[in-house]
Formats: structure tokens, sequence, C-alpha cells
């Protein structure tokens, strides 16, 4: 706004400041713009690619990516983050799968399986809330110790054999149509993280607590309540990922969903939501979640696996680094 | 001391300017410093004092200025390279590290250490185990440590921030005997809020105030009064007395008091203060920097918990644990510092209504139409520019300072404790706060507003006290509360007093009776 020329009209509109404000008050528009972009390029490598059978694969691996990102989603709005949602996940899907030879069947596998999720997460939030230990620690700790429960449970359970039951399967791999099953999960899991941090009051707290704690409890806000049942909360939601995810592969295994760990958190990152607290929200990470699933795909065409991972983790800092720095000051 | 008419100034400041956003905090301020002379550096809270001395040592750039040590140009940029300036400084808070020794702390700051030792003892500590702890020894003797180690590498200027403040009687006369005596060469910067001390110390007083030098004073018998009359500046006489719906002192005998204190303490700076707070009226706080009312009000806001006293909340006894537990009996705090108080990146909805859900049974759905309505409603009384609204931070310093206030307006409130609300905030602004506070008070709110705009007492409060000490010193209805009758409190000098005649007879040179001045004022002091 410095110059007094006749060309400050077309560089306005083209300005840095003028797409940083965009990227930071709508999120939503260029994320959606990159994901449109990658598809295209996915098509234009290998002609034909995308198609009803492409794209339901896609949905369902993002769906399982979509729920765990919302832990960290719903954590990293606090400025915490949860590392323990890839062992909660793997060990829920697994006890699931134990229990379909036992009395009560799988409905009992599940309600064992997300209780355990949540004891889990309300564990991590005491640590968190009431103790007052870094999230990163609490969570990785805690994401060890139900890895290692796991495979207690795992030596206890190998005499009465085990199998991932047919209705989490036709969860996880069935259709309706051209959709997959999981949709029936995923989207009422995303209807209520979006509601959860739009409408309620225990929304607002999440972002007061990551924007300023201070400002926070001088208004009155108790933080460990809050943090408690958000990490219970992130529990539960990554048990639910590890029923999904287990039913899509069939297979049941205490580290079956530790590989998405990472790109959980990369997904929140992509979408717009602040490591630092405070800032950003679910739809964004949905759309990271897309974006990271199709950009997976992407690489699987053109890369040989090792060559593809490298690739992955650096287009996944650069992106994550250069919305960072776009949005950090007004 | 005698001084000669030399002009050749040790150290001399000239035109030292800064700002900080759109707040001037120095603006051409000047200090020149005789060798071999004491020289007091004044100024009211805010007239920029600490900025100056941020300056000098180096902690702070100015935007302008130069700052020339014995004839030569000197630019520091760290406190480091104002100690190889010749310019060292030893501060309130003792500056060593708890975890190590005194001889490692020494060899850290590269001080030699026989004449350490030789300055401890002339300090009055002897036979200090430089083996021992810095966290074992005592806070006073750590201030010795400091002021020892400041003086064994031979500074062309030491500048001492309150040093004073919270030593012993019996050390206080030794270091200022021995600042006194510091020789021909060497100058000292005295910063002290006790007046007393300078008169008894200083040969002369540099007087700030709005971030300007104001005037360099002799000190000599009497010349406490000018340099209070310099830092009140003109026009402090005239003001416009505000009208009516004062709550008389018959009408409050009839009340219960909505808050009452007893001997309150916390931490080391409140110490036995005890006062009432009546509904419908704003009581004004008065306290030069560091005399507890920082503890006091976060005590009050439930953010801390008295080491010792009471508080009776409407006649019953409270102790907060939270501050949900002072807000949930309609307690609440506007803090000074907004960066404190705001959800910076959130927008003013959001931050007006974030006390509306701070409890469980309000975690679940928001009615956005009510909290929409309850919202602007807050924003129209106080009349703020919501047009930035998206992100609080985007806001201009007066807006979102009265988004912390519309916070408490939007969910009631029967007593609203104000730490310096209108700090650094335009004059229409403040005005607007001003009128809102006297609102709250006449539909009933009891307000607690501590200001270091002294003029702000007569025209937002009712009655003012003044905090000196971590104590209530003094008390008067706010038509009385001159800023020169503030300020003199606020010194804890009685009022329209002269000086004590001791001390007028130190400020002539006559040793003894220095002693015998400092000796009655610490003990004063320590009796608190």
């Amino acid at each position: 706004m410095t110059a007094a020329t006749s060309t400050v009209g077309r560089n306005r509109w083209l300005s840095a400041s003028t797409w940083r404000n965009l990227l930071r008050d709508y999120p939503l528009v260029p994320l959606t713009i990159l994901l449109v972009l990658l598809v295209v390029l996915a098509d234009i490598l290998q002609p034909g690619l995308v198609n009803p059978g492409w794209v339901t694969s896609a949905v369902r691996q993002a769906a399982v990516l979509g729920i765990l990102a919302g832990c960290q989603t719903l954590t990293m709005l606090t400025g915490g983050i949860d590392l323990s949602v890839g062992f909660v996940a793997s060990m829920a899907g697994f006890v699931t799968a134990t229990f379909v030879h036992q009395p009560g069947g799988w409905p009992m596998g599940i309600a064992v399986s997300l209780g355990a999720a949540a004891l889990a997460g309300l564990v991590s939030g005491i640590g968190v809330g009431i103790f007052r230990v870094h999230p990163l620690i609490v969570t990785l700790g805690m994401g060890l110790v139900v890895f290692g429960f796991a495979n207690v449970w795992q030596l206890q359970s190998v005499q009465t054999g085990s199998g991932v039951p047919i209705e989490i399967r036709t969860i996880g791999s069935g259709t309706l149509g051209a959709l997959p099953n999981d949709l029936l999960v995923f989207v009422p899991v995303a209807i209520v993280l979006l509601l959860l941090l739009k409408r309620t009051g225990y929304g607002r707290m999440l972002y007061a607590i990551g924007d300023n704690p201070i400002a926070a409890r001088l208004s009155g806000v108790r933080s460990w309540q809050v943090l408690v049942v958000l990490y219970a909360l992130s529990g539960v939601l990554a048990g639910i990922a590890g029923l999904v995810q287990s039913g899509l592969s069939n297979t049941a295994s205490v580290t079956l969903v530790q590989p998405y760990l990472l790109p959980s958190v990369a997904a929140a990152v992509i979408g717009g939501t602040s490591i630092l607290g405070g800032r950003g929200g679910y739809s964004g990470t949905i759309v990271g979640a897309l974006i990271l699933t199709v950009l997976a795909s992407v690489l699987s065409i053109v890369l040989p696996e090792p060559w593809r991972q490298v690739v992955f983790g650096s287009i996944v800092v650069l992106v994550a680094a250069t919305y960072a720095r776009l949005t950090a000051e007004s | 001391m005698t001084l000669t008419t030399s002009t050749d100034m040790l150290l001399e400041a000239t035109d030292v300017s800064k700002t900080y956003g759109a707040v001037v905090a120095l603006h051409n301020a000047s200090l020149a410093v005789r060798p071999g002379e004491v020289h007091a550096l004044v100024g009211a809270n805010g007239a920029g004092k600490s900025t100056l001395v941020k300056i000098l040592t180096g902690a702070v750039t100015p935007d302008s200025g130069r700052i020339i040590v014995r004839g030569r140009e000197r630019k520091s940029h760290s406190p480091a390279e104002a100690r190889r300036n010749g310019l060292v400084s030893v501060y309130q808070e003792p500056a060593v590290i708890p975890d190590l020794d005194i001889r490692e702390n020494l060899r850290l700051t590269h001080t030699p250490v026989e004449p350490f030792r030789h300055w401890m003892n002339e300090l009055g500590v002897e036979n200090l185990n430089l083996s021992s702890l810095a966290r074992r020894l005592p806070l006073a003797t750590l201030r010795i440590v400091d002021l020892a180690k400041a003086l064994a590498i031979e500074p062309d200027v030491l500048l001492l921030d309150e040093i004073t403040a919270a030593l012993p009687a019996n050390l206080t006369e030794r270091v200022l005997q021995n600042v006194q005596q510091l020789g021909e060469d060497r100058s000292v910067i005295f910063i002290s809020h006790r007046l007393i001390e300078i008169a008894a110390v200083c040969d002369r007083a540099t007087v700030l105030r709005n971030g300007e030098t104001v005037g360099v004073v002799d000190v000599a018998a009497g010349s406490e009064d000018k340099i209070v009359n310099l830092m009140l500046g003109e026009g402090a006489t005239a003001l416009a007395q505000r009208e009516g719906g004062h709550v008389t002192a018959a009408a409050r005998s009839h009340q219960t008091p909505r808050l009452s204190l007893l001997g309150m303490s916390a931490r080391r700076r409140l110490h036995n203060a005890s006062f009432e707070l009546y509904p419908g009226e704003v009581l004004g706080v008065v306290a030069l920097e560091g005399q507890g009312q920082d503890e006091l009000f976060d005590v009050l806001a439930g953010s801390e918990r008295p080491s010792s006293g009471s508080l009776l909340v409407d006649g019953k006894p409270a102790t907060f644990h939270h501050p949900a537990d002072a807000i949930r009996i309609g307690m609440v705090y506007v803090a000074a510092d907004r960066a404190e108080a705001l959800l910076m990146q959130r927008s003013v909805r959001e931050n007006i209504s974030l006390p509306f859900s701070a409890r469980i049974p309000q975690w679940g759905w928001i009615n956005l139409g009510r909290e929409k309505h309850k919202v602007d409603e807050a924003v129209n009384t106080l009349q703020i520019d919501a047009r930035a609204g998206a992100e609080v931070r985007r806001l201009s310093g007066g807006n979102q300072q009265k988004v912390t206030i519309a916070r408490w307006v939007a969910s009631g409130v029967k007593t609203m404790l104000c730490f310096d609300p209108t700090r650094g905030i335009d004059i229409r602004t403040k005005n607007q706060i001003y009128v809102l506070l006297r609102d709250l008070a006449a539909a009933g709110a009891a307000v607690l507003l501590y200001t270091s705009e002294l003029k702000e007492i007569q025209l937002a409060c009712d009655r003012v006290i003044v905090i000196f000490g971590g104590e209530v010193v003094a008390e008067m209805p706010a038509a009385q509360a001159s800023e020169a009758a503030l300020l003199r409190a606020a010194h804890n000098l009685k009022p329209d007093s002269a000086l004590p005649e001791e001390v007028a007879a130190a400020a002539t040179g006559d040793m003894s009776a220095v002693q015998a001045a400092i000796d009655s004022q610490s003990t004063t002091v320590s009796q608190r």
C-alpha cells in the first residue's frame, strides 16, 4: 500500500498479504484447490486412474486418517497432541477381534475395546490436565503402555483364536452402491466434531485454553476438567478409527494403525490447525486427510516405494511449514 | 560531598527518545551525572524511569539520543557491553544463579575475588563463605553480594535501582554510607521511591515526567517538596470536580461492606493490608510500583492464596482456590495486561462470551441468538468498534481493553477489580471507561480501581486508599485526593508536613544526623 502508482490496484490483488489473509481467513479455499489439482495430476499421470473404484478406496483410507486426525485437531487446538492414537486404535481393533468367539461376541468386544481406549485417554488427560506433564510425553508413554497391555492380551488369547468379526468387515470394506460403508461411521463422527467445535461451550473452551490459558483461567475456566474430557474423547475416537481400519484390512494386529500416527498429525496441520493451539478446525482437517491420501496415491504412480516415502515426508513438511509461515503473524 | 563547578560530566545522556508502538515512553529525556556525585533519578509511575535505565544499561536500544561516558559516545547493545563501557547496574532482584556457589557466580561475571571480599567487609557482611550455594543465602545478603560484585569491578557509573527496598535497617545504613563515600572518580545513579533516602545521600536529582526531563534539583533542605512539585507538573491543581453520586461516610456505616480485608498478607510484598469496599462506590487504590498492589489484586481475583489475613464478602468469609470461585460470587478481575486477558486469535464475540461457557453445566449447545443478544448489548454499552472483530489482536489497544471489560458487563458483575485499566489507551476511551465504572457503581456494583494515573482518582473514584510497603497507609475521600496529596501519601509522607528535621539536617552534610534519619526511617519501615 505504499506505492502511489497506477499499478497499485493490480499489486494489491496479487500482494503477499492478500494471499496471506485469504489463507488465514478461508483456509478451505486454497486447500480444496490443492486437492482438485492433485486429483487432476493423478489422472494426467495415469489416464483412467480416477474412476469410482479409485475414489472409493481413497475415501476409505481418508476416513480412517480423518478420524485419527480429528484426535489431533481437538488436542492441538488446546496446544497439545495425542501420540497414543496409533497404539490405542490398533488395540481397539485387536481386542474386538479376540472377542469374536467369546460370550457376548463382537458387541461385547466393541464395548470393551472402546472402554479401554477411553480409559487410556482418561489417564493421559489426568497426566496432562492435573499433573501438568507435557502432552507429548504423556501420550507417547500412554501409547507404549497400551501397546504393552495389548501384547499381554495377545498372549492370553492365543488359544481361543480370533478373527475380525463380519460386521466390522462389512463396515470397513463393504459398499453401499458406489459409496464405501465406512462413511456410515465417518460422516456422523465428522458432524459431531464439527458441531462440537463450532456450536458448543466445550468447543469454545478448547479454543480458549489453546489461545491463552491465563485468560481462560482468569475467566473462570478450570482447564483440567476440559483436558481430562478431551483426552478421553480422543481415546474413544482413536478406538473407533481402529475398528474401521481392522474391518478395512481384515487384520487384527497390535500395530495395525501405527503407520497412520504421523500422517494424522500432518493432516491436521495441513488443514490449518495450529500446533500451538487456538486456531484451526475440523473442516480443514478433513480436506487435509483427503490431500494426504491422494498425494500418497499420486506418488505411488511415479516413484518406487523407498523414494515415495522420502518425497511424501518432504512434501508434508514443506506444506506445513509454508502454511505455518503464512498464517503466523498478522 | 563538595562539588566543583566543573561541567565535564562523567555520564551524559541527551535527547533520548523511545516509543513503543503508539506509546511514547521517553521524549527527549536527558540525564547528566557529574564525577563523584550521587545522582537521584525520580519520577512517578510511567514517567519513563525504567525505560531510561534500560537504555543506559543496554537492555533497550533508544530510537534517538546520545549517551556519552567520560567524553566518548558509547553505544551499548547489551548489559554486558554496558558493563565494559563502565556502567554497572544493581537491580531490585538479586542477579545470581541460585544453583551455583558464590565463587562460581563471581567467575561467571569475571569479578575479581579480592576486591569483592573487600567490599563485602565494607558493606558489613564479614566472613562470607564463598563456597556456599547462592540459594542458601538470605535475600538481604544476596543484595549485598550483588552490590559488592558491582563495586569490585570499579565501574565509572554505578546504577542502583531500589537497592534498599527490603534491606534490613543496619545494612541499609551501611550501604548508603558506602554509596556516599565512593570517591571523586565514581558516580552513582540512585533510584528509590523513598524520598527520605534521596534527601540523605544524593547530591542532585533529575526528575522525569511523561517521558521528559522536567528538572534537575540540587538536593538540599526542603528540596523534597520541589521534587514532588516537579513530578506533578503544572495544572495539577486545576482539576474538574465530579458531581454527586458519592457514597457518604454516613450512608456507608449502615451497609455491610461488599468486601472487607483484615490483615491480608501474600507473597513477600503484601503485609497486613486492611480496608473495606462498599456497594455503590468506586474505591481507588494508589501505590508506587511494587508496594503489594499486584499481590492484593491476585488475592482478590482468586489467582493467589494469601499467607495470612481474612477476606469477608458481603459479611461472609470467603476463600478462593481458583478465579472461578471468585467469579461465582460475582467478583471479577480486569487485568492490566491485555495479553493476559484476551484470546488474541479469536473473535470479539468469543472473547466476550468466554465466561458463559466456563463451567461444566455450560459446556453444551450454545444458544447463538441469546449469546449474540448479550454480546451486542455489551458491545453497545462500551461502544466497541468491532469492525475488525474476527480477531481481537487486530483491534486497537483501547478497543481491546473495552473487550476485557465488556466480558464482565455481559455476564453480570457485583464487584469489579480493575488493575490499571486505562494504561496506554487514548483519552477518549479512558473517559468512556470512567463513565462506565461510575454507571456500574450507580447500579449497585462495587468497583476497586488501581490506577497509576493519579488524576484518575478524582475523575472516577469516591474514595481512595494508598498502599505503601504492603500496607494501607492512608485513606481519603476523592475530593481531598489531589495529585500532590496522593503522591505524598504514596511516598508515605505525612500530608502537608515539611521534611523531618533530622533529614533536613542530613541533607546539609551532617553524617551523624544522616544515620539518625536513616535509622528512624528504617525502623518505621521494619516495624510494619
